[in-house]
């Protein structure tokens, strides 16, 4: 399993693959037992899909994002990575929307449950940002480096390729520099690319991080890269890192949310908020489900089945008699304070990337990096010596 | 588990078009598993065998329109245990509610030659105005798998999985693309409760609404959204106003629309 480990800065030998030769990667994963998933057009977007061949890839295409709005647009160049990050993030093959956890019939007095076997089916990620592959980092830690372990999320891990890319341009959303997720691809992949596309030469740095990773790299045609082709792969980052669509002012963001809990923002903010859930779908860390168990109509046969929720749902915080957050207000401040805050306390790292999503992909365009300026830019100074922290004035 | 005898099923149809309990007829898979499980004893869309009551599931469709209906449905109470209503119409008085905007004598003037034949209320009301309702299965038409589910929950003495929250987290979980994000469609996702699947985004067009609010629909903020989009006033305020025109959140919304 691959880890992210950011003191472990090691400098890896820097290879050159051609865009010609691109999608022979594809094919050699292929035969390597693959699904091979990653970027392609569908409904007006980019999305994360299965990829039959390297003409599936979206060449030539980049999104425009900002606050509640998406639009695909024609580059002036054939780049495949020109774009941003999408409506999907890499959860939906890891942590899977829906997944059967097991059934049961009735037998004779009896019932006897069936354990659900998960199909072990390799997937290569295709594509996957550094912004993402710090999600991915979040969910092991979530899901694997608890006191319990999701067998079924190690399974599907232990099975993922990851060929990560530098972004290329930053989208009108991002804000991974200042979350200090990106966009620089550090660890955590099989394989890293850096698109560089010249007048008249369109070629890849590649880096491998695994084994694995250099064995997929050798069967590839490949040349050891020269200064040049480095230096131009290292621009490619920098100009992404230098144009990123938002930014967000992290010094003390734990104790700034703590101590404004009853700020007016949160009522400014929830009489926008729809309560609708998206920001929790699109979050590539969001990792909270609900059971659900199902009966059919002899009731001889049963099913349970693990399901995304939404801490913007009533259900959510339901216990005996109601809900806990019953107002848009609690919800919202739930939402954003555990993000930036309280996952600080739980799992000893944000629970943000800065990719932007949940500012892209909200229905009315609601921005947490303006959402936690507006809290920051209104406490009065001396405020944040409050020793008690209650955030009562 | 061991039933005493099979509980007795009633369908009954108020002001409505039939689609919803033809969902009923429409369960082929599940029809024969249906008929083992419940005794169909009044279904006059399905068989003219008609069973006495009392019942012990009631299905009702349809809104109360008029003097007589009104009256029916008390007796339908009476003789019902367990009273479901189905549908849009039942739910929240349906596309018919579109006459509580309006007087309904200048309706029935213009529309029929003797008006003095036609009894009819003032307004259009949910089944749960006139009695208690124990479950409001919503959807214009109904789903079938939520009908099935809602028996199914029946028979197995548990709650229904029939989330009251947007259509949005159904449409993100089928991995479809937000059409109000990615293309500009005004979509009433973010206000209406889940149930069709997200059927109409899946098409790359936007909802409209059959399910009726969500749990806690903030259609103020969605309306001001769908006016930067470019939508018009006469249009949100006809947005708000079909099949669910009566359901509370939606009548106040279309309402600060008009004029």
């Amino acid at each position: 399993m691959k880890t992210m480990n950011n003191a472990v800065i090691e400098t890896r030998p820097q290879f050159v693959l051609e865009r010609s030769d691109f999608n022979r990667l594809i094919e050699i994963l292929h035969e390597k037992g693959y699904q091979v998933l990653g970027p392609r057009l569908r409904d007006g977007a980019i999305v994360y899909d299965e990829l039959e061949s390297g003409g599936d890839l979206p060449a030539g295409w980049t999104d425009e994002q900002d606050g509640g709005t998406y639009r695909l647009k024609k580059r002036n160049d054939e780049a495949i990575f020109g774009y941003a990050v999408g409506p999907h993030s890499w959860k939906k093959f890891l942590h899977p929307p829906q997944v059967r956890l097991w059934k049961a019939r009735r037998k004779d007095l009896k019932i006897e449950v069936a354990q659900e076997e998960q199909p072990v089916s390799k997937k290569a990620f295709i594509g996957v940002r550094s912004c993402e592959l710090h999600a991915i980092a979040i969910q092991d830690r979530v899901f694997l480096q608890g006191p319990y372990q999701d067998p079924f999320y190690k399974l599907r891990r232990q099975n993922a390729f990851i060929v990560a890319v530098n972004c290329g341009q930053a989208g009108g959303t991002c804000f991974c520099v200042s979350m200090r997720t990106g966009p620089k691809v550090t660890d955590g992949f099989d394989l890293s690319l850096t698109e560089v596309l010249e007048d008249v030469r369109h070629y890849f740095v590649v880096e491998s991080g695994t084994e694995l990773g250099a064995e997929v790299l050798a069967a590839l045609p490949h040349n050891a890269a020269n200064e040049k082709e480095k230096t131009s792969a290292e621009e490619v980052v920098k100009n992404t890192a230098a144009h990123m669509g938002r930014a967000m002012d992290i010094t003390d963001i734990k104790g700034l949310l703590y101590r404004n809990y009853e700020h007016p923002r949160w009522e400014n903010v929830a009489a926008r908020c729809l309560t609708c859930g998206n920001c929790t779908m699109v979050c590539p860390t969001c990792f909270c489900m609900t059971v659900e168990d199902t009966t059919d109509l002899e009731g001889e046969h049963a099913e349970r089945w693990q399901k995304w929720d939404s801490c913007f749902t009533t259900d959510f915080s339901y216990i005996h008699g109601g809900s806990v957050r019953s107002t848009a207000k609690a919800r919202y401040r739930q939402w954003m304070t555990h993000k930036l805050a309280t996952w600080i306390d739980q799992f000893g790292i944000s629970g943000c990337v800065g990719c932007g999503r949940c500012i892209t992909w909200c229905p009315v365009g609601i921005d947490l990096t303006e959402e936690t300026a507006a809290i920051r830019g209104s406490e009065a100074p001396g405020r944040k010596e409050d020793p008690h922290g209650n955030g009562n004035t | 588990m061991a039933r005493r005898g099979k509980p007795k099923l009633a369908v009954w149809k108020f002001a409505s078009c039939d689609g919803c309990q033809l969902t009923l007829l429409d369960c082929e898979d599940e029809l024969l598993a249906l008929a083992g499980e419940l005794e169909i004893a009044n279904f006059p869309e399905a068989s003219r065998a008609v069973v006495k009551g009392p019942y012990d599931l009631s299905l009702v469709e349809g809104s109360v329109t008029t003097p007589h209906d009104a009256e029916r449905i008390h007796q339908v109470r009476r003789a019902s245990k367990f009273l479901v209503t189905i549908g849009a119409c039942a739910t929240s008085g349906g596309i018919q509610a579109l006459r509580n905007f309006r007087d309904v004598k200048e309706f029935i003037s213009i529309v029929y030659a003797t008006p003095s034949y036609i009894e009819t209320l003032r307004t259009s009301t949910p089944i749960a105005d006139h009695v208690p309702v124990d479950f409001e299965l919503r959807g214009c038409p109904i789903n079938k798998q939520q009908l099935v589910e809602v028996i199914s929950a029946f028979l197995n003495g548990r709650k229904p999985n029939t989330p009251r929250h947007s259509v949005c987290l159904e449409c993100k979980q089928r991995e479809q693309v937000c059409v109000m994000v990615a293309r500009g469609i005004p979509c009433l996702g973010p206000v209406t409760q889940a149930g069709c699947g997200a059927l109409c985004p899946g098409y790359n067009r936007g909802c409209y609404g059959c399910y009726g609010p969500m749990e806690t629909p903030n259609t103020r903020s969605l309306s001001g959204w769908w006016g930067r989009l470019g939508v018009k006033e006469q249009e949100l305020v006809r947005a708000f106003r079909s099949f669910n025109a009566a359901a509370e959140p939606f009548r106040r919304e279309s309402e600060l629309h008009e004029r």
